[in-house]
């Protein structure tokens, strides 16, 4: 057994775990939050993607007792005193979910896309940093346009913010 | 319209718990006591069982139950079966094997199911399953259609002589033969039809629950249709009677049919529930998904398409072998039958169709309906063949088309189908205006200057939807009816909910449904809730597939709308002492026509619960339930276009442009609609390009059973789409409306074969069109 300790969405968590305990299964089963899902246990389709200090991870390649003493930030947690992130809003805006199960993963993903690029983003960047989360319900349209939506939102924002 | 009615491009109302991680999927469920279960599979293709030793298991930590299938025969469970009866050409029924929910004595395809697990953890379950001994004695296996139907070939069932399901046929086979005879010209195709695996996102999962109590079990499960599967649950697997039988369908992550039928996972967990005294969830990780997960299409056709001198069509000959897998799943008899070999005559006038189907038991997961199920294998094989024809007759596909374009309706095809409405030059204008057809030569010189193969290609497809009516299904062998069902119940305060038999598992049906009553009532479609996937709150209804939810689903509601509006109107009559014929609904306002005279539409919800005025002999409450029977299919149909960019050096295609123009008849949410069919042209693009199911011809072993293997679309496998849509109404269904669910997946595939293989001058290439297959094709 393992003692894992980590800090998910500001809040300080601690469990005493099987060994072989994964991160995505640390979060769903251990501390009930589901949000975050798993749909290929081989680290392809990115439905599990969360925020390990500050890095978009793959928690269903992680284990629990790697991220000890880690930040995390799940799709639960994004979500700042109920305001939808830009990302969030954007992918509702613009109808980048249909069945719902990828978009936890697709928009941790996307976050940290735009974090890593500063908002630099164009569609063949998107599409190409798309590669690790698979969608089967929305053939990808939706999902790049409302990345690229929010990107723009976002830099503009920061601009504004830096003006 | 209204801001929030029908034809408005409404953000959807579910999205908030999806973009926020507060969707509930099956196995987001938790309930107190449950355990994990895991299931014992079959390493081997082909084999019997010697013996099955669970000691070991047993006794491992946290291991509660280890159960086989001789207990679960034991306790009178029942074998899965084929809703829907097929005869051969012959008279004689299809030739069903028996499929145990947990194999006894022989397992027939690498996964068939032997034993549970039930434990403490998911990880304890698995590693007792994995010490469950099993005794095989392997034997031969097969895993082609073509192969099973040889003499000598391993027998898989014994009461399927020649592995053969069943023979059958369709059309008038002498006519076509005399067409063909006569033909001033007849284009010959092969055509195989790639294996897919569904793959959505969310794998299969299902909680089964006891309570001995009350003697009532619950089944949360990942379907498309709870009450089909609490229907066929009961009555044909034995597991508990309906009064008895929750079925939860909460969120579902996908369907694409894999979710319709109904899997031994779920009924050996519901027993096993009882068995072992602790609610049981299983949960399928990605390689169970694509060992059991029903797949789809798999045929091997000819086809033999003749012409007169004019270029007419006269005559179309198939011959069809289909491998429905080791076993017949719950609707595969009428994949490549009646969902298939009805939609061959295409957008075409054909004087003579025959179309001559065997299907096929082998040594592989069981096949079944996946998105557009029969008809992308029709649209395939006609559209590859029309393509080819328009260039061994010199002609332009499009003219070739147009030639031969159904103009007027109704029209009666050679093979059943009734096509009610429908334009097929103005799609086929409309996709060839917004693909810059008349550009295309220029574009490929400059590609050429680049030194890359550019190619263009086109399908004009026809599709049945609104699946069905009942008595023209159950003629055809259809063990259900395939009405629709719907309740609208308006509350005291005006709010309402609308309980339909659909089920959502991507849609947008909780918007869209509500658009309608926004757009009947005036109401905001925030005052209205839908409910759906739950057999205990919702009446009988038979869920979503085939494109079914608008045309059937909808019209269900819509009926259910009209006796509430009567029934309103008259409360507000007798209110308002006026006639009423003189009433309308506007705006949540009902009111005498040309007067000043009004109620708020929640005035009238709460009169119709205080009862305290209403019209003399009329109940009190405003609830009204319908059922909606089709008067006919529905038929979608548009035109694709695809262009291609193939790099000769590496054989790999770039889809440079793709263009969709669908007529679905009338629409309900434009932006909805876009979404379903971009996500059918990202499979279709899957199906051309990437996806391949391999199975090792001796062994019989998936060789594909992960996305390490098979290759799932990525964002940067496909291009951003261009769809627009023409309109003719559909007269079969008050709203107007077709289907569009699988469109994107039935005309793609050829749009995008047809124009790798014009870009390579090499037409003889098969599905994926993978990097090495196109390289080599233009070398051959």
């Amino acid at each position: 057994m393992s003692k894992v300790e980590l800090t998910v969405n500001g809040r300080a968590v601690s469990a005493e775990v099987e060994d072989r305990t994964l991160l995505s299964q640390f979060l769903r089963e251990t501390l009930n939050m589901t949000g975050t899902h798993v749909g290929c246990d081989t680290s392809q389709c990115g439905a599990c993607v969360v925020h390990v200090d500050g890095k978009a991870v793959k928690s269903c390649t992680m284990l629990a007792a790697q991220a000890s003493g880690s930040e995390v930030t799940t799709i639960e947690g994004l979500a700042a005193g109920g305001a939808l992130h830009p990302v969030q809003a954007a992918f509702k805006e613009h109808h980048g979910l249909q069945c719902g199960f990828c978009t936890p993963g697709m928009i941790m993903s996307a976050v940290d896309m735009i974090n890593r690029y500063g908002g630099k983003l164009d569609e063949k960047t998107v599409r190409a940093e798309l590669e690790g989360n698979i969608c089967r319900c929305t053939g990808y349209h939706n999902i790049v346009k409302s990345i690229l939506a929010a990107a723009e939102e976002m830099s503009g924002a920061a601009k504004v913010a830096a003006e | 319209m209204g801001i929030e009615g029908i034809g408005a491009r409404v953000a959807r109302k579910e999205d908030k718990r999806f973009i926020t991680g507060k969707g509930r999927y099956t196995d987001d469920m938790v309930v107190p006591g449950m355990k994990h279960a895991a299931f014992v599979r079959s390493p081997h293709a082909h084999a019997t069982i010697k013996g099955i030793d669970t000691a070991a298991a047993a006794s491992m930590p946290g291991v509660i139950a280890v159960l086989t299938g001789d207990e679960l025969a034991n306790d009178g469970i029942g074998s899965l079966i084929c809703g829907w009866m097929i005869h051969s050409k012959d008279g004689s029924p299809m030739n069903m094997g028996d499929w145990r929910p947990l194999a006894q004595s022989k397992v027939r395809y690498v996964g068939d199911a032997v034993a549970i697990v039930v434990a403490d953890t998911k990880g304890q379950a698995r590693d007792a399953a994995e010490a469950v001994n099993v005794t095989y004695e392997e034997l031969p296996a097969v895993t082609e259609a073509v192969d099973a139907l040889k003499d000598g070939a391993p027998l898989i069932h014994d009461n399927a002589p020649g592995n053969l399901i069943y023979d059958w046929e369709i059309g008038d086979g002498a006519a076509a033969d005399a067409a063909i005879a006569s033909a001033a010209h007849v284009t010959r195709m092969q055509i195989v039809n790639n294996r897919l695996v569904p793959n959505a996102m969310e794998p299969r999962a299902t909680l089964g629950v006891y309570d001995e109590a009350e003697d009532h079990y619950t089944c949360w499960t990942t379907s498309q249709n709870p009450h089909v599967a609490r229907l066929v649950m009961s009555a044909f697997y034995s597991v508990a009677p309906e009064n008895k039988l929750r079925v939860i369908a909460p969120d579902v992550g996908g369907g694409f049919g894999s979710k319709i039928y109904i899997y031994p996972e779920e009924i050996v967990c519901l027993w096993a529930s009882k068995k072992s005294g602790v609610p049981v969830k299983w949960v399928a990780d990605r390689t169970e998904s694509f060992l059991t997960d029903a797949h789809g299409r798999d045929h091997v056709t000819t086809v033999e398409l003749a012409f007169d001198a004019n270029n007419r069509m006269t005559g179309l000959k198939v011959d069809t072998i289909a491998n429905l897998g080791a076993y017949m799943s719950l609707f595969s008899s009428s994949v490549p039958t009646y969902l298939y070999a009805t939609l061959l005559s295409g957008q075409y006038t054909i004087p003579a169709i025959h179309c001559n189907v065997r299907t096929v038991y082998t040594n592989t997961a069981p096949v079944d309906a996946y998105r557009g199920a029969g008809r992308p294998e029709a649209t395939y094989l006609l559209e590859r063949t029309v393509e080819t024809a328009a260039r061994e007759l010199g002609v332009s596909p499009a003219e070739l088309r147009r030639t031969n374009f159904i103009r007027e309706f109704p029209y009666q095809t050679p093979v059943i189908m009734n096509y009610d409405a429908g334009d097929y030059e103005a799609s086929l204008d409309a996709a060839m205006a917004a693909a810059d057809w008349s550009g295309f030569a220029a574009r490929k010189a400059e590609a050429e200057s680049r030194g890359k193969k550019r190619g263009i290609g086109m399908s004009c497809y026809i599709e049945a939807c609104g699946i069905a009516p009942s008595q023209a299904v159950g003629s055809l062998g259809a063990g259900v009816g395939l009405w629709e069902s719907a309740e609208v119940r308006v509350n005291a305060v005006g709010t309402v909910e609308i309980l339909t038999g659909s089920h959502s598992h991507g849609q947008g049906h909780e918007t869209t449904f509500a658009q309608l009553v926004a757009d009947r009532f005036g109401v905001p479609i925030d005052s209205v809730s839908v409910v759906h996937g739950d057999t205990d709150k919702v009446q009988m209804g038979m869920g979503t597939y085939g494109s079914r939810s608008g045309a059937v689903g909808m019209s269900a509601i819509v009926k259910a709308l009209d006796k509430v509006e009567v029934k309103a109107k008259a409360i507000a009559a007798h209110l308002l002492e006026a006639d009423e014929s003189d009433i309308v609904i506007e705006n949540g306002q009902v009111k005498v026509a040309g007067t000043d005279k009004a109620l708020g539409w929640h005035e009238v919800a709460l009169n119709a619960y205080t009862a305290h005025n209403l019209p003399a002999g009329m109940e009190p409450g405003l609830k009204e339930g319908a059922f909606y029977d089709p008067s006919n299919f529905t038929f979608p149909a548009g035109c694709y276009v695809c262009e291609v960019e193939v790099d000769p050096d590496t054989g790999k295609t770039e889809i440079v442009q793709f263009v969709a123009a669908d007529d679905f008849g009338n629409i309900i949410n434009p932006m909805i609609v876009e979404g379903q069919v971009h996500g059918g042209i990202g499979q279709g693009i899957g199906q051309a390009l990437l996806e391949g199911t391999a199975y090792d011809r001796e062994t019989g072993q998936l060789l594909t059973a992960s996305y390490m293997d098979y290759t799932m679309p990525r964002a940067d496998d496909v291009p951003s789409y261009q769809v627009s849509h023409t309109v003719t109404a559909c007269p079969s269904n008050p709203l107007g409306i077709k289907g569009c669910g699988e469109a994107g997946a039935i005309g793609s595939p050829p749009a995008v074969m047809n124009a790798i293989t014009d870009a390579i001058g090499n037409n003889n290439l098969t599905m994926p069109a993978t990097p090495q297959k196109v390289w080599a094709a233009m070398r051959a």
